[in-house]
């Protein structure tokens, strides 16, 4: 056994794992190995999810309550991000605080410290806030003087003025124009042309000509419209960065959910280490419940593993010594020893990751409409200007100051203003409905992706089911042996055994009796009932037939076996997201890793037509890509591992905030309730999210349609630009807010 | 026109103590929680220590 993780393992590992997330998604949702890493580092600050407060007495309830416990020094609730933050002498255990908020009835979860400390310190929001509040204070001040030459200020008034405004306005551009310069650098270098281009030379040409023509006394100045087009395009920019935030602060927070660690026997002692230091050869305990965390041979215990949401099966699959277990399986009833077969890069979570990696390569980049504008208009916009710079030049016989004074104004009128923000305003009104509604947009261009679908696959288990079983045929079972069933199931933690019990309850039916009630993990449950030994559990080990379809069996006494099978209930909402898009004229696969039958009956409940059984996770992307390869544009819905490769090479892809990591990771859409419903309404509203875009881009066209040619002929006056750009902004985030 | 020379300092001063105020509201993370904000003023619990950072 190694004592130490070795360092070069560790390395080459993370060079892996870089390679294997350069994509846009995983930037977003940090990996269970990063996640890792920054594992058990438990400083004095803790952070506590708190998905139920929602009012002032929440806040002052769960404050003052975390106050009281001991070691607690201050406690602060962040409502907006249903969150609290405790300072703690070290010592202080998540656990305690969790507990404590739970006997008020707060449900709490700890959260991973560590990982949202780079949300708290949000500094390039700030940053970008801070600009727009210079740019805007000194575009109101410069226009304060402006209104003043407009209406008919002279001479040294107006030079006085221009003076004044050139005063405010270069510092202010130098300041806040810093994102659009830095972005038109980068762009230029890359031998790229930008739509950050022609916004910097806009401004700045502004700015020096403005400049140049208060030297000389001359009767226009742009210092206004300058600084208006830097304060327009930068709420444009943080209207963007915003959406991007939310997204990322809510993906992080599902991240920092689920800390990965695990349990390890290290000279015979138990220590818990993050899942990235593990290597081969370690002993791993795992609990009943418990996600194993890497691959590995069972050494000792009996159990079920539930294998759905790598395989898609429903059935739990018997385990003992000797068997080997892949990273992800859950245990459910006996604790396990597993010694460590593959780790970091060999394991087949990481196989995934590859095989997520390849698909994401072998899907074309999508082009945004945002980004096809702007490839059309910077060219468009730098020769109109340039011509109209050399044709006045021309024509007066060169007079490079009005050539280069008409130059200027096309380029300012012309600049992008409404383009700015016709993108980033509808994303960011039709994000927040959609977050509303229990939808996490995690990239932007997915609600454009979203809005062209026409085909939509389902995984089965865990996506339109909820992955958790109720029997389906206790009125079969005489009150006797529903009774024995019942006490029986009382005596276990397995899921099928909790929903028995919970179905018997609801039925009213009372335990009976049972002496030495016993678990014999990976069997089942057996106890006296009068005097008779009762079993319940595998069919092999009562006795029974084995079924198709998910069961346990009762046996009591000598009596003959009875079977209690069970169904998958259906996720809330999966019926009407069905119905909902097929309405919209989408047509709808099913596609899972399942046995046929119960593949075909979920699909018969819900009103599918086509579906697949029995899909191995290549073939469920294969699935995606032929259908691509038809001309459709596909969005998928899964949640578990053998999922992801399909997600990754769907054109666009949702999964439930109950879904693995990696499947998250891979796809664009989270959603965050239980609820599957919103997917129907999402697909409207990226619809109409897409036609308000289209809207915005249309009204922009036609202002620069009726100003471009008075700037061109020279007619256009600092008064005009300012107007205009004023006007096709606020009508394009007017619009925006029509989204419904 | 005199009047100017008075005028324009004292509209860049008011101008430029909304703009110190911004700054200070941005540094000092007045933005961080606006929902909690916006309920915390129906609290009868009066929050008048500083925030321990």
């Amino acid at each position: 056994m190694t004592v130490s993780p070795a360092p070069s393992n560790a390395n080459t590992y993370e060079e892996e794992r870089v390679s294997a997330s350069a994509c846009p998604a995983c930037l977003a949702a940090p990996s269970a190995e990063q996640l890792a890493k920054s594992g058990d580092i438990k400083g004095a600050r803790i952070m506590l999810s708190l998905p139920t407060a929602h009012c002032a007495v929440c806040i002052t309830d769960v404050e003052r309550e975390l106050m009281k416990q001991p070691g607690v020094k201050s406690a602060r609730v962040n409502l907006t991000l249903k969150r609290a933050s405790v300072d703690a002498e070290t010592g202080v255990e998540p656990a305690g605080l969790i507990a404590a908020l739970d006997k008020i009835g707060y449900e709490s979860h700890e959260l991973d410290a560590g990982m949202l400390s780079a949300t708290e310190a949000d500094k390039r929001g700030r940053d970008l806030l801070m600009r727009i509040g210079v740019a805007g204070f000194a575009m109101m001040n410069i226009m304060l003087l402006s209104v003043a030459v407009w209406s008919g200020a002279q001479d040294a008034t107006r030079d006085l003025f221009h003076w004044v405004s050139a005063a405010i306005a270069i510092p202010t551009i130098i300041f806040s124009g810093q994102p659009f310069f830095a972005s038109a650098y980068y762009s230029l270098r890359g031998g790229r042309l930008g739509m950050d281009v022609p916004i910097s030379l806009a401004i700045l040409l502004a700015l020096g000509i403005s400049l140049f023509e208060t030297m000389h006394s001359g009767a226009h100045a742009y210092f206004e419209a300058a600084t208006m087009l830097t304060f327009f395009l930068l709420v444009g920019r943080y209207l963007d960065y915003r959406t991007r935030a939310v997204a990322r602060s809510a993906a992080e927070e599902l991240a920092a959910l689920e800390v990965p660690r695990a349990t390890i026997l290290r000279d015979g002692v138990e220590v818990v280490v993050p899942v990235g230091e593990l290597v081969v050869g370690d002993l791993m305990r795992v609990r009943p419940g418990g996600r194993i965390p890497a691959d590995g041979e069972v050494i000792e215990g009996h159990s079920e593993s539930d294998r759905s949401l790598l395989t898609g099966e429903s059935l739990p699959v018997q385990v003992g010594p000797g068997m080997v277990l892949s990273a992800g399986e859950v245990n459910l009833t006996g604790p396990l020893m597993i010694r460590v077969t593959a780790a970091g890069k060999d394991s087949s979570l990481h196989r995934m990751a590859d095989l997520v990696a390849m698909a994401e390569s072998a899907k074309t980049k999508y082009t945004s409409l945002a980004e096809r504008a702007a490839r059309a208009y910077a060219p468009i916009v730098h020769i109109l200007s340039f011509t109209a710079f050399c044709a006045w030049a021309w024509v007066t016989g060169g007079d490079f100051r009005l050539a280069v004074n008409i130059a200027a104004a096309v380029l300012i009128i012309t600049c992008p203003c409404a383009l700015g923000l016709a993108v980033p305003a509808v994303v960011t009104a039709a994000s927040g409905k959609l977050f509303r509604k229990g939808l996490l947009i995690k990239d932007g261009t997915a609600l454009e992706r979203l809005a062209e679908i026409d085909t939509v696959v389902f995984d089965k288990t865990g996506t339109l089911t909820m992955g958790a079983p109720r029997p389906q045929n206790l009125s079969d079972l005489s009150p006797k042996a529903l009774s024995v069933a019942m006490a029986l199931a009382e005596g276990s933690s397995h899921p099928l055994a909790r929903a028995l019990h919970q179905a018997a309850l609801g039925q009213g039916a009372t335990a009976a009796a049972l002496e030495d009630i016993r678990e014999v993990p990976g069997y089942g449950v057996e106890g006296h009932w009068q005097g008779q030994i009762v079993r319940m559990g595998r069919a092999n080990w009562i006795g029974a037939e084995e079924g198709a379809s998910t069961a346990t069996h009762l046996k009591i006494g000598d009596e003959a076996p009875v079977s209690i099978r069970f169904v998958d209930s259906l996720r809330p909402g999966a019926e009407e997201a069905v119905a909902g898009l097929v309405a919209q004229g989408k047509s709808v696969w099913l596609v899972s890793g399942d046995v046929e039958a119960a593949v075909a009956d979920l699909a018969a409940r819900l009103g599918i037509t086509q579906f697949r059984a029995g899909a191995l996770p290549m073939e469920k992307a294969q699935l995606v890509a032929d259908l691509t390869h038809e001309g459709h544009r596909v969005l998928m819905v899964g949640d578990g591992l053998n999922d992801t490769a399909a997600l990754a090479g769907a054109h666009v892809s949702v999964s439930p905030a109950s879904a693995l990591d990696a499947a998250r990771t891979a796809s664009d859409i989270v959603l965050l309730g239980q609820d599957l419903a919103p997917i129907a309404e999402a697909a409207r509203i990226a619809k109409h999210a897409r036609r308000r875009i289209k809207q915005n881009f249309a009204i922009s066209i036609v202002y620069n349609a009726v100003a471009v040619p008075l700037a061109l002929m020279g007619l256009a006056t600092p008064l005009m630009a300012a107007l205009a750009m004023s006007a096709s902004s606020i009508t394009v985030s007017l619009n925006s807010l029509r989204l419904r | 026109m005199d009047v100017l020379i008075y005028f324009i300092p004292i509209s860049l001063f008011l101008g430029g103590i909304g703009l110190t105020a911004f700054w200070w509201s941005i540094k000092n993370r007045q933005y961080e929680d606006p929902k909690g904000d916006a309920e915390r003023i129906l609290s009868d619990e009066f929050d008048d220590r500083p925030k321990q950072e």
